[in-house]
């Protein structure tokens, strides 16, 4: 059964929908991402989740409690990071895990994820004194300290260094080995094709696509890249009728061709055909950036 | 350590670290009154005062005056920052009911009150040789109903202003007629026959009275004790009715 499900959910806001008929469901232990630009309503979309929001049509379900009227046992089950919230300028890093711990019947050791976390220096530090990364791992602190079953974290490694970033990324897979199914809300490709099992695009206020990263990447029209410098040029009109190519681009004399396996035996035998070299040639995988891209593009158009 | 205990032990440190909020509330009414009563002419007997002296009747200004610092200048930024920066919406995500948080701090504003209220009884008894007041139970009355309508008054400027600097605005445009009504420019035992009916039907004005009342020994005056009940329950419905959480 799964754990989250949302059924044609919809939010508007003076008019506008910024939310309209989404649907997806998250299955227990999973790491799913909401993956989308600036305005497609991830965000509205996970504060439904959160109860925040009620949602003005389509239903909501998670672990079977409705979020906005289960409020006091949703709240048990749910820990939360919010893109947007502050503590009290003054109380330090220490006191905010003290009073956090106190919410919960059975909370995490706080040491312990302090030290996870790197901020075990900064305890005795106000949150106003504190750099927007500290303040970022305080808050994933927070939203873990209950031992949720479900995490929604929105833009979890924002203001965070490289370094930071992959140590949060290795915490988060260890919270899912342990059972907690996490919803990743993020705007970082790398991110999500690295932690997620299965992502879903958000556009307008839509899902565009849902499916794991690689099969995001390979659904894309440009799924396979390939790229080389011919030693002779080759004409258009070998390149017109290449099976399975999305786009084909020259630059400095070299050729970056977007398509399928396909595309590349055609590339192949063509050269082979006219005896031309292919020089520095490179066979890739197109990335979830590419993927990304070409499915925000889509649905402008 | 139960929920609101921790909220309250937290809220109470943070509340300790405001040394200008704490000056305004317990130490400027005690050092207003000091310097009051540091004008020789208002330790003299006025016969137009009934034989009482100025600083007599500034005693219980003053009292009004810790109340209003609590519950118009000081809680309602605390509370809008709260609700500005995201804190009430990141707690409403836990199992504590952000009303825990404001509840607490109504809780600690209103001690601090009470606790200056105090100050200002003890220096005007022992700096002044202001009686203490005669009717201690009327008093208290007089006094947990006027703490009531200021918090009241300031949880209300709060829910119908949408950000800290609007509620400080409105704070102010607030507090400069409470102190008034308390009685701070002029007693409202001292003001003209019609200034005085009108005054005694705002919050502070009756609350004034009462205290007045009380402190020479008197049960308060039953409308006086009613209509600032009356005003805090006002209020109070105000607050819970337009308050907002973000």
């Amino acid at each position: 059964m799964s754990i989250i499900e949302v059924n044609g959910l919809r939010k508007v806001y003076g008019g506008r929908p910024a939310v309209d008929g989404v649907t997806f469901a998250v299955e227990e232990g999973e790491i799913f991402g909401i993956l989308g630009s600036n305005g497609a309503g991830k965000t509205t979309t996970v504060e439904c989740l959160e109860g925040l929001r009620r949602p003005d049509g389509g239903a909501v379900r998670v672990a079977g409690l409705d979020p906005r009227t289960d409020r006091a046992e949703l709240t048990g089950i749910l820990g939360v990071q919010l893109q947007e919230s502050e503590l009290q300028e003054k109380l330090t890093v220490r006191e905010a895990l003290e009073l956090y711990s106190a919410f919960y019947p059975n909370p995490a050791d706080w040491r312990e994820l302090a030290e996870r976390l790197g901020i075990t220096g900064k305890l005795t530090t106000r949150f106003g004194k504190l750099s927007g990364g500290q303040k970022q791992r305080l808050f994933i602190a927070l939203a873990l300290i209950g031992r949720p079953r479900i995490v929604v974290l929105d833009e979890l490694t924002t203001g965070l260094d490289p370094r930071a970033r992959r140590d949060t990324w290795t915490l988060i897979e260890e919270v899912r080995a342990s059972g907690v199914t996490v919803v990743l809300v993020t705007h970082f490709m790398e991110e999500a094709q690295r932690l997620c099992d299965r992502i879903a695009v958000f556009k307008q206020g839509r899902v565009a696509a849902l499916d794991t990263p690689t099969g995001l990447i390979l659904r894309s029209a440009g799924g396979t890249v390939l790229s080389f410098t011919p030693s002779r040029p080759l004409g258009e009109d070998d390149l017109a009728d290449l099976p399975g190519a999305a786009t084909i681009e020259r630059r400095d004399g070299r050729l970056t061709v977007h398509g399928t396996d396909a595309t590349v035996n055609a590339v192949i035998s063509l050269l082979a055909r006219r005896q031309i070299t292919a020089e520095r040639l490179r066979v890739t995988d197109a990335t979830l950036d590419d993927a990304f891209l070409e499915l925000t593009e889509d649905v402008e158009n | 350590m139960s929920a609101s205990t921790a909220v309250l032990r937290a809220e109470s440190r943070l509340f300790s670290r405001e040394p200008f909020t704490l000056f305004w509330i317990v130490a400027f009414p005690t050092i207003l009154l000091v310097i009051l009563g540091l004008i020789p002419s208002f330790r003299d007997p006025d016969p137009s005062l009934g034989g009482q002296r100025v600083i007599d009747l500034y005693v219980p200004v003053n009292v009004l005056l810790a109340m209003i610092m609590a519950g118009i200048q000081a809680l309602p930024p605390v509370l809008s920052g709260y609700r500005e920066r995201g804190i009430l919406r990141r707690m409403s995500t836990t199992p504590v009911r952000p009303a825990s948080l404001l509840a607490a701090q109504i809780v600690l504003h209103f001690a601090t009150a009470v606790g200056s209220a105090l100050l200002v009884i003890a220096v005007g008894r022992i700096a002044f040789g202001v009686a203490l007041p005669g009717q201690v139970p009327g008093y208290l009355l007089a006094l947990l109903l006027a703490a009531l309508s200021a918090l009241a008054l300031g949880a209300a400027v709060t829910a119908v202003t949408p950000t800290v600097r609007a509620t400080t605005v409105v704070g102010m445009l607030v507090f400069f007629p409470a102190m008034f009504l308390a009685g701070l420019w002029v007693p409202v035992q001292a003001m003209p026959d019609v200034l005085r009916r009108v005054v005694e039907y705002f919050p502070f004005g009756a609350a004034s009275q009462a205290l007045d009342q009380a402190a020479g020994g008197a049960w308060p005056d039953w409308t006086h004790l009613g209509v600032t009940a009356a005003w805090a329950i006002v209020l109070i419905a105000a607050a819970v009715r337009w308050f907002r959480w973000q």
